[in-house]
């Protein structure tokens, strides 16, 4: 028997797919949803018990499909009061026997969307809706959910649990012509997808690899997004635009035990040109319509920041955006790197100034930032600001980046 | 040459797993069987689902199971060729099965058809 390959990923990927389409059957309240994702693993099991020994099919996918199939129809016939009551739903007739299911690439697309629609649900708290998004949206199993949010299998079950419970059976069913129906939950969606790709890009974990894969996640679900016409908006193009800029330091950033590479230290030869390339042209596309969102304007910024230029010009336009961005949307980091920007354009006493009227005495960036724009009149008084964000500092990686940067002041 | 069969028991056969997981531990089996059947020494096998199982009892009645009553199940079997028991037994140290606490591999000579041994 010869050894054979199955394509990386492919029950992930396949996984989600199943999940979804069995939804639009079955719908995503907590028992359609359990029903499908209890289906889907069957399906693997199955998988499992045939392939290693009769050799991986011709057609693996395909296999995948039937299997589910059967498996959702034996469901159905055993479970006759489940069945009566979500028969109406059925496509096909009230037999199971008669179930087909639809498993075109259309199909599937459409299934995934209505879920993510289904997932990101006012109702449900954010780190809920994260973590059921990446459950039935990308296939993650509960202790990679739990490593890649650094928290553990006990509570992530448990929130999943109670997702679920709060997801109504019709919550599947978005109607995508409603366009005010979708603009108004779009936001919601959005910021999900937002926060994914942060918990990636940003986490504390180690895992560099799952790290990536958060944030190639949110990618793929924001493309899902831009594949359908009502929800293709400049908001999602600009949002798409952020991650790819983002994106396209990955490699640049990485070091061989897991640890980042500052901005600062990295080689700009290492930047996905492709990827910030892409980005170029999805923020161009946002720029079409009358909106300009907080993600329109992060990503401008994050696009003026794979520039490796430092001239006065370019810190003049991030710190044009940086005043629009706090005026759309403010955060304590915005407007600590607002000042950062000022200082560049108009020198660091200018900086020194505007950031202490902000006083956010809580904040560890605040004191970093005092400490860099100090370095140049008071070395000691610089070094004096790192001690004081390095206490601040929530996370261990936190601490040893400003550590780091506290060793480089001259 | 002689025949045996490699029992996998599994301590829990219902844990949820990732696909992910599901998608390794194929690979890991497709592997294994894979430099078994490399030195021609691989002769048959099958995974045992789980769904359906029932067990019978003595006085014939009829349980679904084996869950409940006992904590191991049997999860499947291949069957080797092999010159004697410690060639065997290290065809099943390879099991991916064995990651799993708890789970062994039972190794056993499959009767000869000539009755002798």
């Amino acid at each position: 028997m010869a050894q054979q390959e199955i394509i990386p990923h492919l029950f992930r990927t396949e996984f989600r797919k199943i999940t979804a389409v069995l939804c639009s059957y079955f719908g995503a309240g907590a028992e359609g949803l359990s029903i499908a994702e209890d289906i889907a693993g069957e399906t693997f099991l199955s998988a499992l018990e045939n392939w290693p020994y009769k050799g991986v099919p011709e057609q693996p996918v395909a296999w995948l499909y039937t299997v589910a199939k059967n498996k959702a129809i034996n469901y159905l016939r055993r479970h006759k009061h489940f069945h009566l009551r979500i028969a109406p739903q059925l496509k096909n007739g009230d037999a199971a026997e008669e179930m087909d299911i639809d498993w075109s690439a259309e199909n599937i697309k459409d299934s995934q969307l209505r879920m993510l629609f289904a997932v990101c649900h006012p109702a449900l708290s954010m780190e809920s809706q994260i973590s059921l998004a990446l459950r039935v949206l990308c296939g993650f199993g509960i202790d990679e959910i739990a490593s890649a949010l650094l928290s553990n299998k006990e509570t992530i079950s448990k929130r999943l649990q109670r997702a679920k419970e709060k997801l109504r059976h019709d919550a599947f069913h978005t109607d995508f012509h409603e366009t005010a129906v979708v603009t108004q939950r779009l936001e919601a969606v959005l910021t999900t997808l937002y926060l994914l790709f942060n918990e990636g890009y940003y986490s504390e974990s180690n895992d560099m690899v799952l790290r990536e894969d958060l944030c190639f996640e949110a990618m793929r679900l924001t493309q899902l997004l831009l594949d359908n016409a009502v929800t293709n908006v400049p908001n999602v193009n600009a949002l798409f635009a952020l991650m790819c800029f983002h994106a396209s330091r990955f490699e640049a950033r990485k070091k061989d035990n897991g640890a980042l590479i500052l901005y600062h230290e990295q080689d700009d030869r290492l930047w996905n040109r492709e990827l910030i390339q892409t980005g170029v042209q999805y923020l161009l596309q946002a720029a079409q319509g009358t909106t300009l969102s907080a993600y329109h304007l992060e990503a401008s910024i994050a696009y003026w920041f794979t520039v490796k230029t430092n001239n006065t010009e370019k810190w003049k336009t991030v710190l044009y955006l940086y005043n629009l961005l706090l005026q759309v949307q403010y955060s304590p980091v915005s407007s600590l790197n607002r000042v950062y920007a000022l200082a560049m354009v108009e020198g660091p006493a200018a900086g020194i100034a505007a950031a202490e009227q902000l006083r956010l005495e809580q904040n560890p960036y605040y004191f970093s930032l005092l400490g860099t724009l100090y370095q140049s009149f008071n070395i000691e008084k610089a070094k004096r600001y790192f001690d004081k964000a390095i206490v601040l500092a929530k996370t261990k990686g936190d601490k040893e980046v400003l550590q780091r940067k506290r060793e480089q002041l001259k | 040459m002689k025949e045996y069969v490699l029992l996998f028991r599994h301590q829990d056969g219902q844990a949820v797993v990732s696909p992910e997981q599901i998608q390794a531990w194929m690979q890991q089996t497709m592997d294994w069987i894979g430099t078994i059947a490399a030195q021609n020494k691989f002769v048959s096998g099958t995974g045992l689902p789980f769904a359906d199982a029932k067990v019978v009892h003595h006085n014939k009645m009829v349980t679904n199971g084996p869950f409940g009553e006992i904590k191991e199940t049997l999860g499947g079997f291949i069957i080797v060729k092999a010159d004697s028991v410690e060639e065997a037994v290290e065809f099943a140290k390879g099991c991916p099965v064995l990651q799993g606490e708890g789970n062994t591999v039972e190794v056993r000579q499959i009767a000869k058809k000539d009755g002798v041994h």
